[in-house]
Formats: C-alpha cells, sequence, structure tokens
C-alpha cells in the first residue's frame, strides 16, 4: 500500500457566502495510499465533506494540490473534471441519490452512458454490479419499492460499475439502522479487501470508523492525528 | 436504457403534470394549425391560372349593388362568353338559421354553372315560376324538403312590400353537383331575381350584388379582368373583378382584417404556451437539482446536462405540437366537408413547415431558462441543499 492514490499537499479552501468569508480547510496534507480504507472522522464544520469534495473532484481547492492517481486534478476544467470523475471515482452519499424515475438497473447504468459500451456489454456490467451488491433479483424494482438498505446497494453498485479505482463515500451509513448500516459497512469493506478499492469515508460513527483501516480525525479544518 | 429513454422516464415523472402540459401544447397547435391555414387562404395573392369564371362587384365592397344593365357591356367584352349574376337573399329558415341564398337571373345562371344538374322540366318550372325556389341536395335532405312544398323563408334583410319580412317560395327544383367536388357545395338555395325586383320594399328594381362571368375557351382571365376594371374606371359604378376563390375570400374578408385577427389570436395562444410550459420545465428543473447535482457527479458534463433538460422541453412541445397540427389537418378536412368545400382548410407544406418551426422556436423558449440553470447549478451546492 506504499503507492498513493490521493495526494493532498498544503490545501486551503475558502467559500464566499456572500461579502463574508469561510475558510475551511487551512493548508491541509494527506497521503492515501492505494488499495487504503479511510474514514475521516471530526466534529461538524471540521471540513471532511469539504476534503472528499476536493478528493473526488466535486470541487477545487482555493490553494494547494491534489492529485488522485497520478493526476493533478485541481487543474482540470469543469468538462475535464466531468470526464475524469466518470472514469476514475465512485460516489456514494448518505441518502442515496437514486434516479426515482429509474430502476435499480436504469440507475446502475446511468455513468455507463457516458463510455461507449454497447447496449448489450453495458446490461453485462450492470448485473455483474447488482450481483457483488447482492441485489440481482431487485433490478427491475424503483427505488421507492426498495429498503434503505438495498437502496444504498444500489448507489454502491452505481459507483463500482464503471470499475473505478477510488470509491468516495459521504455518510454512508448515516441513514441506516446499526444492523444495515454494519451490512453496507462490510459490503465496503469487501470492495476494500478482495476487489483492492481505495475508500475513504466520512462518518460521525466511530462503529463504522472500525470497518477502515485507519481513522483520520478533522478539526478546524485540520489533520488532528492519523491513528493506525 | 438510452439517453432518449432517460429524458423521456423523467418527463413522465409527474405524469398528471406532463398530460395536462401535453394537452395545452395540443391544443395551442390544433388552433395554430386551423388558424395558420385561414391565414394562408386570406394572405395569398390573386391567381388567375386555370380560371374559366370572374366575379365583377363594386370597387367599395359587394353590398353596393351594380346595376343590372352593365350585363350588355360586359358581354361584349372578348373573351366574356356569358353573364350572370347574383343577388344576397339573407335567407332565414324557422328561427335562426342562415341560408346561403341568391335571387338570379335563371337561364343565365344555368348558362354560366353547367356544374348543377338538375332536369330540364325543374329549370323550365324556376324560369317560369314568379315564386320559384330551387335548392341544392344537400340543404333538401338536411330539411326533408320536397318539390311542390311552399317553403316559408325569412330575410334578415329584404322586407317584402306589405312589411313583413317573412316570404313564402314554392319548391320547384332540387339541383345536385356533377362531381363529387361540386356534391359538396350543394348547401345554396336560389329565387328568381325578378320576383325579387318586384317584391321587395326597398325597390332594389335592377341592380344586383356581383356579375359572374363564364369565359370563352382560351381567354386570358387575367387580362379581361383588367379590361373589366379600366371599362369602368372613374365611372359611378367602378368595379373589381376576381376569380371565384378571390372573391369567396373577399367575402369573408368584410368581418374584418383576418390575418391580423389570426395573428393576434395566434400571439396570445402561444404567449399562454410559453408560461405553462415554461413553468413546468422550470417547476421540473427546480424540483430535482439534486437529481442533476448527482448526475453531474457521476460524470455527465454541463452541456449534457443542459442538453437532457432541452431534450425533455423539445420532446414535450415535439410530441403535442405534431399531435395538435396531425387534429388541425383532421379537423381541417370536416371543415371543408361541412362547408360542402367553401372553405378549404386542410394544412399544406407550408403550415407544417411553420409548425416545426414553430415546436423548435417554442422548445428552445421554454427550456433555455431551466436548461442554463441547471448547466450553472454546482455540485456541492445543490447537493447541500443550497
Amino acid at each position: 500500500m506504499s503507492e498513493p492514490m490521493v495526494q493532498v499537499h498544503n490545501v486551503t479552501k475558502v467559500y464566499e457566502r456572500g461579502k463574508q468569508k469561510i475558510e475551511v480547510l487551512h493548508g491541509l496534507t494527506l497521503d492515501i495510499p492505494k488499495g487504503d480504507f479511510v474514514a475521516l472522522m471530526g466534529p461538524s464544520g471540521s471540513g471532511k465533506t469539504t476534503l472528499l469534495n476536493l478528493i473526488g473532484g466535486l470541487d477545487k481547492p482555493t490553494a494547494g494540490e491534489i492529485t488522485v492517481g497520478g493526476k493533478r486534478i485541481d487543474q482540470l476544467g469543469s468538462g475535464q473534471l466531468a470526464h475524469w470523475r466518470a472514469h476514475n471515482v465512485g460516489f456514494v452519499f448518505q441518502f442515496y441519490n437514486l434516479m426515482p424515475v429509474l430502476s435499480a438497473e436504469g440507475n446502475v447504468e446511468l455513468p455507463l452512458l457516458l463510455t461507449k459500451l454497447s447496449g448489450a456489454q453495458r446490461k453485462k456490467n450492470v448485473a455483474v454490479a447488482l450481483e457483488v451488491v447482492g441485489l440481482a433479483d431487485r433490478a427491475k424494482h424503483k427505488p421507492r419499492e426498495l429498503s434503505g438498505g438495498q437502496e444504498q446497494r444500489v448507489a454502491i453498485a452505481r459507483a463500482l460499475v464503471s470499475d473505478p479505482q477510488l470509491l468516495v463515500c459521504d455518510e454512508p451509513t448515516g441513514d441506516l439502522d446499526r444492523k444495515t448500516a454494519d451490512e453496507i459497512l462490510g459490503l465496503l469493506q469487501v470492495l476494500n479487501r478482495e476487489h483492492g478499492k481505495t475508500i475513504v469515508i466520512v462518518t460521525h460513527d466511530p462503529k463504522a470508523a472500525e470497518f477502515a483501516r485507519r481513522t483520520l480525525h478533522l478539526e478546524k479544518g485540520q489533520l488532528l492525528e492519523q491513528a493506525a | 436504457m438510452t439517453r432518449a429513454g432517460f429524458v423521456i422516464a423523467n418527463l413522465f415523472r409527474k405524469r398528471v403534470r406532463t398530460v395536462l402540459t401535453l394537452l395545452s401544447v395540443i391544443m395551442a397547435f390544433l388552433l395554430f394549425g386551423l388558424l395558420q391555414s385561414v391565414n394562408t387562404i386570406f394572405s395569398s395573392g390573386a391567381n388567375f391560372v386555370g380560371a374559366t369564371r370572374l366575379f365583377v362587384q363594386a370597387r367599395v365592397s359587394f353590398t353596393s349593388p351594380l346595376p343590372v344593365s352593365m350585363v350588355p357591356k360586359l358581354e361584349a367584352i372578348p373573351g366574356v362568353a356569358r353573364v350572370a349574376y347574383q343577388q344576397w337573399f339573407g335567407g332565414v329558415w324557422q328561427t335562426n338559421t342562415p341560408l346561403i341564398m341568391f335571387a338570379l337571373d335563371p337561364q343565365r345562371y344555368r348558362d354560366v354553372y353547367p356544374e348543377w344538374l338538375m332536369p330540364d322540366a325543374q329549370w323550365q318550372a324556376f324560369e317560369h315560376t314568379r315564386t320559384g325556389l330551387i335548392v341544392g341536395r344537400q340543404l333538401a335532405d338536411q330539411y326533408g324538403w320536397k318539390i311542390g312544398q311552399k317553403i316559408p323563408i325569412s330575410s334578415n334583410i329584404w322586407p317584402q312590400k306589405n312589411g313583413s319580412k317573412a316570404w313564402v317560395f314554392d319548391l320547384v327544383g332540387i339541383f345536385d353537383g356533377k362531381d363529387e367536388d361540386w356534391k359538396k357545395r350543394t348547401n345554396l338555395a336560389f329565387i328568381q331575381q325578378d320576383y325579387f325586383d318586384e317584391a321587395n320594399q326597398f325597390g332594389l328594381k335592377g341592380r344586383t350584388n356581383f356579375f359572374i362571368l363564364k369565359l370563352a375557351d382560351g381567354a386570358n382571365a387575367e387580362s379581361v379582368s383588367k379590361t373589366i376594371d379600366a371599362m369602368f374606371e372613374n365611372s359611378p359604378d367602378e368595379t373589381k373583378t376576381q376569380t371565384e376563390k378571390d372573391f369567396n375570400i373577399s367575402f369573408v374578408k368584410q368581418i374584418g382584417d383576418i390575418g391580423l385577427i389570426v395573428r393576434w389570436i395566434l400571439f396570445a395562444v402561444f404567449f399562454t404556451l410559453l408560461l405553462v410550459v415554461g413553468n413546468t420545465m422550470a417547476q421540473s428543473v427546480r424540483e430535482r437539482v439534486p437529481e442533476l447535482a448527482v448526475l453531474k457527479t457521476l460524470g455527465f458534463s454541463d452541456g449534457r446536462v443542459l442538453g437532457f433538460v432541452l431534450a425533455e422541453a423539445f420532446a414535450l412541445v415535439l410530441c403535442g405540437g405534431l399531435i395538435g397540427l396531425a387534429l388541425a389537418s383532421l379537423a381541417g378536412a370536416m371543415v371543408e366537408k361541412g362547408t360542402g368545400g367553401q372553405f378549404l382548410l386542410a394544412l399544406d407544406g407550408s403550415v407544417w413547415l411553420i409548425g416545426i418551426v414553430a415546436i423548435v422556436l417554442m422548445s428552445l423558449a421554454v427550456g433555455l431558462l431551466p436548461a442554463l440553470r441547471a448547466r450553472r447549478l454546482k455540485i456541492v451546492d445543490a447537493l447541500a441543499g443550497r
């Protein structure tokens, strides 16, 4: 796990809310090796989600450098960043964020519309992704017909389907009961250990963090400690 | 799933709203199709090609009668074979059913319109019965009139000398058309000009609304038309000569500037449509800001997201527009049939072409602002609900 997947170097992020400027991250530096499973913890407003958004290429730093998989993503334009996200990173959100008008397989297939795969190949990839998360039998169901845990599994299948090396998960179990949360975290663990995915999750839940290989604590926009 | 499938799935996320919006688009384009065909008819220029008859009316308006004494002068013009004349009677059947009814000279009219088929005996009876009335097959069938019946008809213009507007005529003939096209027009009724002249209170003797000229074989309609109007220029009875089709159009134009009326109605319809569909699209984008942000998160570029929203607007307007135009075609054909071919409202290629252009412009107008809003969405803000 020595080769770095994510390198965050001296990153600062300032948000402008009206006339007010809020500095959320202050010169933060962090390396995440390939195949790592990192939990980011910290109080509300500490900058966890901001850091996750920067690593996932959803936002750009005000200053500093971010390199993911050897690519300087802080230097990419909006279109290039979208293209990069489509091929290099999968996202899992707290509230699943599935498209209510699409079935489970439709949701999982969505990122593949950006590829040149044939319809048949897309269907095959979708079936594999749903199989991995244990939802092959629910492929035709709409999100409203699934439980919270099942919805989150569909969201994980969607994040996996284009085979990215990096998964970023923002409170992936924040809306689930303990048992279902453990199942989802177990699934992420399998993806990390058996499929070699590098995973970064943001969580408030210490039990969730226990599933990660290591936990990083943020406070007031700075990294406090690095626990093994 | 395809991108088109995704667009359609999004379009029908609120089925009732989409169906209602679709209905408003259909109605708008149905009106557009019908009114635009009316506009095309009224805005077309004079066309003398293939004309075999010309209509001569007073230059000011066909409501200003011309003297029947013009007939010999008209018949003397090279290219004119025969002249008939007609006076609007303003007939009303029972209480409020208007009839297309004229007073005319039977013999002259028969010569000018060989397309009407009626037995000789009935033509003779019409010529020799002062109170004689002949009607088209459609009209006779519609009201169950039979030859030999006395038909009471009021005139909303002409009282008799005794002051009564109730006239009684003897039905002496029922005519039909020579082919399907002419059969469609048999909703007409004719009475004798001589009887009308003598019996009406206003003493409108020797004057008529318009002349109908049957042209000789090979006559140049446009040249004859110019000759006639030049002949009566600066006289007390200046004329306006036109083809049968143009005359029918100018008859309806008496109502007002049809083109302007049509344009204003269409403006109102499309402005309302713009608000209705625009609001639907804006609402649709507003309520799925997080979903659009997720699309961007998954790697769909700003341009692709803009494209999705525009495609939804286009699909909605295209679908409604094409259904509306198709219904207008059907309705136009029904109006044409219902009026015995007097109003040819069938949608021609130009109306369809303008309709397609309107669909594209309307799609852009209703879709562009919501699409730009979707394009400008910042993922982080949208996901955080800001």
